[in-house]
């Protein structure tokens, strides 16, 4: 029976009380382990489509008669136009219309940060599209930037309130400390960068408007979409049957589809909208820089009994201010925090969630707080972690499932390499191991739904609007609809990525598309085989294979449907885990070399333990750029981006990548859903930051607190460690 | 001008300025070839020109006339294709294209190329998902 509830639901960390209408979810779980197809390795259903070539990207897509764009974008990060003329540049070859501040809401004369849009032109080509933009005449008034994240705080310039969060008495929790230790975290931007840039095709049709786009959430582009443009929703198409990566950055349908959009209006052609690389770079979004001001409070033995924080996220123009401060919150039983949060507002493009939003940044800093108190504590700091794990979560409540005490019994043969690790360090290549403890969401939730056809021949097609973000989604669910109906997986095809074919479907973020799409999936199946039982039973087939009981079928089809059940009430569902790094440091030049990463992650039962693999090493290799080489610059005075090119921005490549070993516990979460499975997207990219840190400590006894850890940063470090040992060297006996 | 597709000949018409990846990809359709920073800088674009790997966006086309290009579509039954599918060696796809290609002119060249070689080789093709210790083991095992 359809049910009313009002439940919390949660995005990237972020609640918010929703009404939803929930179908109960009768189906008991399947048993730990792997099953006939769930569980086992899968090769991508759509693998040979993109390998070939064949996948159609937004990028690729070419409409009869469509146009191309050129967008002109502001250099200064604070700027007025004082004036500007489109005439001349619709006065050139192959140009079908301009537009400037004024015709649309994304298009100002205001400018706020470097890349935001005042003007675009169409044309027949990209190239007559670019040189008719340098015909735009456009003066600005140059005005001076606001970029200094703590100027920011102290002017109240800052997106939404401060955030204070706080449980127990801090201050009675420091004075009861043993130990303290204080510390200045500093993360810098970094950038999505998709292989695909941002972008999208838009076509007026006689009823509506279609829109193909590079998107990680269908129906939060047709939702967005309608309401700019003032349509009723179901006239507005949403297609994307594959993209080319997004991270969190391709939420929303941003500048680029309402320019398109309005062009298109205008010359009632389609319009086809794509940001260069250069424009990825300045205007798609990135994860913000933070500052991280630390504070623990310990007993001798390690038990905390303080931690405070004042973290600064620097959004930018727009975007939110990320939970930085959740991992501080949420990862240990000490009974004392405050954390105080702000969002500085700067003249600097606004962030978009990047995998993970805050809990990569607040991990850095909080996991290599901790090693610091190791240290000083001289313990072990895996064992630190172990004495302040907690059972329930620090508010009291139940969480759905949690072997974060499991993973670290599993990283324990990774965490004893490091004396022989230690062993093999030079006069000047010095090797040490460090570990970090990963939390965070990943639970998904409801609304999410399937359709599902049998024909007679026994296979079956899921139906659902959902995207595949270059997750391998859509392998997982034909795994999980081929395991509920006992078919083969190649006879299972999924359709996916329009709106217009198939039911609602959630968003490829927050790892909550497995979540919150796989028991929608796994219902439908139930669904339709219930009815294929049915007819087994009414023709004396009880028990026999799909494609035997349907055979006399022709052109019926057995239809099913499925929707994702609530999440547990007063139940926290999060992911836990554990990596552990090793580190090679050169302490002439600073260089520094990840040797090898061991990741356990607890994310519930694994649909496809391949996949899933590969989602690991691709977030850590992400994070290994994060740490030690990706940092959007710019120019502290002026404001302006240094770094809008894959050759300045510095990617990891196939030289960068370390040993990867990876292991998922792999027990279903008895309380979420009928697959007990939660998300992997983000957390393999969130405590390797801090896995890096602490093992240059490990290695060098350097404390390195500001990513990227650039030869600088980790010379700066170099040097204050050894004044710190001369310090202490020197001192007086006794004190 | 005259180019030599996967085997096929075409009379391409591009514009003075025009790019061998525009050409491929806007003339002949063959979008299977992608531009991921049209700049020269990650590799997307990768097809072999007589046999050697070419960024196809910053070579003019004007400068290949009468050369033999083969592009993805002319590796549809390349072992790499398969090697890359069964390695998981591919997320978001994007890249992919490029990465087979650049594969495909280092085994052309050493079969059974060292870790060293294959990083040297593939070091120029960037892949923003990580899918790069499966692009390795594709390559290690293409021979099945």
């Amino acid at each position: 029976m359809a049910r009313l509830i009002r439940t919390e639901k949660e995005v990237e960390g972020r609640y918010e009380e929703v009404w939803l209408v929930v179908e109960e979810d009768s189906l008991d779980q399947w048993p730990a382990g792997p099953r006939e197809i769930v569980g086992r390795d899968a090769v991508r259903v759509d693998g040979r489509e993109r390998a070939t070539g064949q996948a159609v990207y937004t990028a690729d897509l070419a409409k009869p008669g469509m146009l191309h764009t050129a967008v002109l974008r502001s250099p200064h990060p604070r700027a007025r136009v004082a004036r500007i003329d489109l005439a001349p540049a619709l006065a050139m070859p192959g140009v079908h219309a301009a537009i400037g501040p004024g015709d649309i809401e994304q298009l100002t004369s205001d400018c706020s940060f470097q890349g935001e849009a005042i003007a675009a032109v169409c044309a027949d080509s990209l190239a007559h599209a670019r040189t008719a933009l340098r015909a735009i005449v456009c003066e600005f008034e140059v005005l001076e930037p606001l970029l200094d994240p703590d100027e920011a705080v102290r002017q109240g310039s800052l997106l939404g309130e401060a955030r204070e969060r706080s449980r127990g008495d801090y201050e009675r929790g420091l004075a009861e400390a043993d130990v303290v230790v204080e510390a200045e975290f500093r993360t810098q931007v970094v950038l999505h960068n998709s292989m695909e840039t941002h972008q999208a095709v838009v076509e007026w049709m006689a009823d509506g408007v279609e829109v193909h786009i590079s998107t990680q959430y269908i129906w939060g582009i047709r939702d967005a979409v309608a309401q700019g443009l003032a349509l009723p929703p179901d006239k507005v198409r949403i297609v994307c049957h594959y993209m080319g990566g997004g991270f969190g950055s391709k939420n929303s349908p941003d500048d680029y589809t309402f320019i398109a959009a309005e062009l298109a209006k205008r010359t009632n052609r389609p319009v086809k909208c794509a940001l260069t690389r250069r424009e990825e770079n300045t205007a798609a979004g990135n994860r913000n820089a933070t500052i991280q001001r630390l504070t623990v409070g310990a007993r001798s033995d390690g038990t905390l009994t303080a931690l405070g924080g004042e973290f600064v996220n620097a959004v930018g123009w727009d975007g939110w201010s990320s939970g930085t401060e959740g991992p501080m919150q949420m990862l240990y039983a000490c009974p004392n925090v405050k954390t105080t949060t702000y969002g500085a507002k700067l003249n600097l493009p606004p962030m978009k969630a990047f995998r993970a939003p805050g809990f990569v940044e607040g991990t850095f800093g909080l996991e290599a707080l901790l090693d610091e108190l190791a240290t000083k504590l001289d313990l072990d700091p895996l064992e630190l972690r172990r004495r302040n794990h907690t059972e329930a979560t620090p508010e009291g409540n139940e969480y759905s499932g949690k072997n974060l005490l499991e993973c670290y019994r599993r990283a324990e043969p990774h965490w004893e390499r490091r004396h022989e690790v230690r062993a093999r360090s030079t006069e000047t290549v010095k090797r040490g191991v460090g570990m970090a403890s990963q939390i965070w969401y990943g639970g998904g939730g409801p609304p999410s739904y399937a359709w599902i056809r049998v024909g007679s021949d026994g296979r079956a097609t899921v139906v659902t609007a959902m995207q595949d973000s270059g997750t391998g989604t859509k392998t997982a669910m034909a795994q999980i609809a081929a395991e509920e109906l006992g078919i083969p997986l190649e006879h299972v095809t999924v359709t996916l990525g329009d709106s217009d074919r198939g039911p609602y479907a959630a968003i490829s973020a927050g790892s909550s598309t497995t979540p919150s799409m796989g028991p929608a999936v796994r219902a439908a199946a139930a669904d339709a085989r219930g009815q294929i039982e049915d007819i087994a039973e009414q023709r004396g087939l009880k028990g026999a294979p799909v494609h035997e009981v349907v055979d006399v079928l022709e052109d019926s089809q057995i239809l099913g449907k499925g929707a994702r059940g609530p999440n547990p009430t007063g139940m926290q569902v999060l992911t836990f885990g554990v990596q552990v790094a090793e580190v090679a440091v050169d302490i002439e030049t600073g260089e520094v070399w990840v040797e090898r990463i061991a990741a356990v992650h607890d994310v519930g039962r694994v649909i496809n333990p391949l996949g899933a693999s590969s989602q690991i090493e691709g977030g850590i290799i992400q994070g290994i750029g994060h740490t030690l080489s990706e940092e959007r610059l710019h120019d502290p005075a002026t404001g302006r981006l240094l770094t809008t090119t894959l050759d300045a921005y510095k990617l990891p490549t196939i030289a960068d990548v370390p040993e990867i070993v990876s292991e998922l516990i792999d027990e279903p979460d008895t309380h979420l859903t009928n697959l007990g499975s939660k998300g992997l997207g983000e957390p393999p990219i969130i405590p390797t930051a801090a896995a890096i840190a602490n093992a240059i400590r490990d290695a060098t006894g350097a404390d390195v607190r500001r990513l990227p850890i650039s030869r600088e940063e980790m010379l700066r470090a170099l040097r204050e460690a050894e004044t710190r040992q001369k310090e202490k060297v020197g001192a007086p006996a006794g004190v | 001008m005259q180019l030599t597709v996967n085997g096929h000949q075409y009379e391409v018409h591009g514009e003075v300025g025009t790019t061998l990846a525009e050409a491929l990809r806007e003339e002949l359709s063959l979008t299977g070839t992608k531009i991921a920073c049209g700049e020269g800088h990650c590799g997307a674009c990768t097809v072999l020109v007589d046999d050697e790997p070419v960024l196809s966006c910053i070579t003019l086309v004007h400068a290949v006339d009468g050369a033999r290009v083969t592009t993805i579509e002319g590796l549809r039954d390349h072992p790499m294709i398969d090697a890359f599918v069964r390695s998981d060696a591919l997320q978001c796809g994007f890249c992919t294209p490029g990465q087979i290609v650049s594969a495909v002119a280092l085994v052309e060249s050493e079969p059974a190329p060292t870790t060293e070689q294959i990083r040297h080789a593939m070091a120029g093709n960037l892949c923003r998902c990580g899918a790069y210790p499966k692009i390795e083991e594709a390559i290690r095992t293409w021979q099945g």
